[in-house]
């Protein structure tokens, strides 16, 4: 210590100016974003490689709230917010367990357990949503068979719109519904193209999917159970083959003395 | 004694009822300063003050989900808020940990002051580094007062409360309150003029050692 502290510490009204002094303390940054995520109004968030590319990721305590393809951080964080009316922060670590968890899915490791927030979607959306869950990797469904599974046959247009609206794409397989001709239709986190690569990426031939809808055909048959299946159900990709028969419809293949498959129920059964 | 709400109150009261959880942003943004400032000042280190300051805004939050609409409108944020960070103090000074509050100033919040004081240590380095030292001083000879001296001392002093929101937040009487803010002051004058001493009797060998040399 030298001549620069010669004010005298002590004497009142020096040391209540001192005392006042001390009030202008800035929090540290953390502490808001701590205080958000411990009452549960705000989320964190963290970024994760998927088929396709750099993923936004957002969780909470029920589970995962949003996976985004923002093109920033920042974008990301104003989106979140307009969305979801809340704000979320970067994790200050990635949650481990979490992310290891969406590894394995995206490895196609046995059925992870990740939970989801769905608190913000409808009755329906959820219906919707949680119906896409059931499909298995490797495996499509037409928008008509999420509307006749969840018991709304006709509301084929809201479905597309529900999953349209996924707030959970990738790891809730809205991409795994495509059209009843074929064609892998709209996709929210990056267009037909992206919904491709996801689809490529889990084992899915684009290209024989393709070939059979150029021909017409819908679902395919085995003329030794004589249960007929969609084409990427794993008992359709079982039958030899020579024993393999195509149908263009259900009404033809029931017609022809078929019944549908259980596992991917294809029609209702007669 | 009963105060007014204060308007910057009434407004955020109003925002928790329009929507409770965009409000609640606004209320954390409003006092999360002078909360963790007055958690800072009780505990004396700013691991601590965070984690009270936390705690006692998601108690807060937590308290509100529960409350009536009218229960909410009428709600006095600031000596309620206050009152919920003295009860997490004192229930974690009570329970497992209580602060290590070193006597010689050094304390982990030297960080925090340093940081807070960086924009002005750029023009005049060494009277911010002087009032940084001396700040920091001071800090940890309130984290050493005795607790229910230090914390009517930092409420009325650094937090400026008055006696009467005093009052209504411990529950004791603005007599016995104004009694434990004067022996608090008195306390920190006394420690601070043997701080002193002791610096200037250093400085004073300091600069004795220095002329011996030159002489020898």
């Amino acid at each position: 210590m030298s001549d620069t502290t010669t004010t005298p510490l002590a004497g009142v009204r020096h040391l209540r100016q001192q005392l006042r002094d001390l009030a202008s303390v800035e929090a540290p940054s953390s502490l808001l974003a701590g205080i958000l995520t411990t009452a549960g109004i705000a989320d964190r968030y963290f970024t994760l490689d998927t088929p396709l590319g750099v993923t936004y990721i957002a969780y909470n305590d029920h589970g995962l709230s949003a996976v985004r393809r923002p093109d920033s951080a920042a974008e990301f964080e104003r989106s979140f917010r307009q969305h979801f009316g809340r704000a979320v922060y970067p994790a200050t670590e990635p949650p481990e367990e979490l992310v290891n968890e969406l590894r394995r899915e995206l490895r196609g490791e046995g059925r992870a357990r990740i939970r989801f927030d769905l608190r913000g979607v409808s009755e329906f959306e959820r219906a919707v949503l949680l119906k896409a869950l059931e499909i298995p990797r490797g495996e499509v469904r037409p928008y008509t068979w999420i509307a006749r599974e969840i018991g709304n046959p006709r509301a084929v247009r809201a479905v597309g719109t529900a999953l349209g609206n996924n707030p959970i794409p990738i790891f809730i397989p809205c991409h795994r519904v495509i059209r009843s001709d074929g064609q892998t239709g709209q996709y929210g986190l990056g267009g037909p193209e992206a919904k491709r690569t996801m689809l490529s990426a889990e084992g899915i031939k684009l290209d024989t999917l393709e070939q059979l809808n150029s021909e017409g055909v819908r679902f395919i048959g085995s003329d030794t159970t004589h249960a007929f299946c969609f084409p990427t159900c794993h008992h359709a990709r079982r039958i030899s083959p020579a024993h393999r028969v195509y149908f263009r419809s259900e009404a033809a293949a029931l017609a022809a003395g078929y019944r549908p498959c259980k596992v991917c129920r294809p029609a209702v059964g007669a | 004694m009963i105060t007014e709400q204060t308007p910057a109150d009434e407004r955020l009261c109003a925002a928790l009822v329009r929507h409770l959880e965009s409000g609640f942003e606004q209320v954390v943004l409003a006092y999360q300063h002078r909360l963790y400032g007055f958690a800072l000042r009780l505990s004396g280190n700013a691991q601590d003050a965070e984690e009270i300051a936390q705690d006692a805004f998601v108690r807060a939050y937590r308290a509100l989900t529960t409350y009536t609409t009218e229960q909410t409108a009428l709600l006095h944020l600031r000596p309620w808020l206050y009152q919920i960070a003295l009860n997490v103090f004192r229930n974690r000074v009570r329970g497992l940990r209580i602060a290590e509050t070193p006597l010689d100033g050094k304390d982990d919040e030297g960080d925090s002051v340093a940081l807070h004081l960086e924009a002005d240590a750029r023009e005049q380095p060494e009277r911010a580094l002087a009032a940084a030292e001396s700040e920091r001083a001071l800090a940890g000879l309130i984290a050493a007062l005795p607790e229910h001296f230090r914390i009517a001392v930092v409420l009325r002093h650094i937090e400026g409360l008055s006696y009467g929101e005093m009052a209504a937040l411990l529950g004791l009487p603005t007599g016995t309150l104004k009694a434990h803010v004067h022996r608090g002051v008195k306390l920190l004058r006394a420690s601070l003029e043997s701080l002193e001493s002791q610096e200037s009797r250093a400085s004073r060998e300091l600069h004795d050692a220095a002329s011996v040399s030159e002489v020898g």
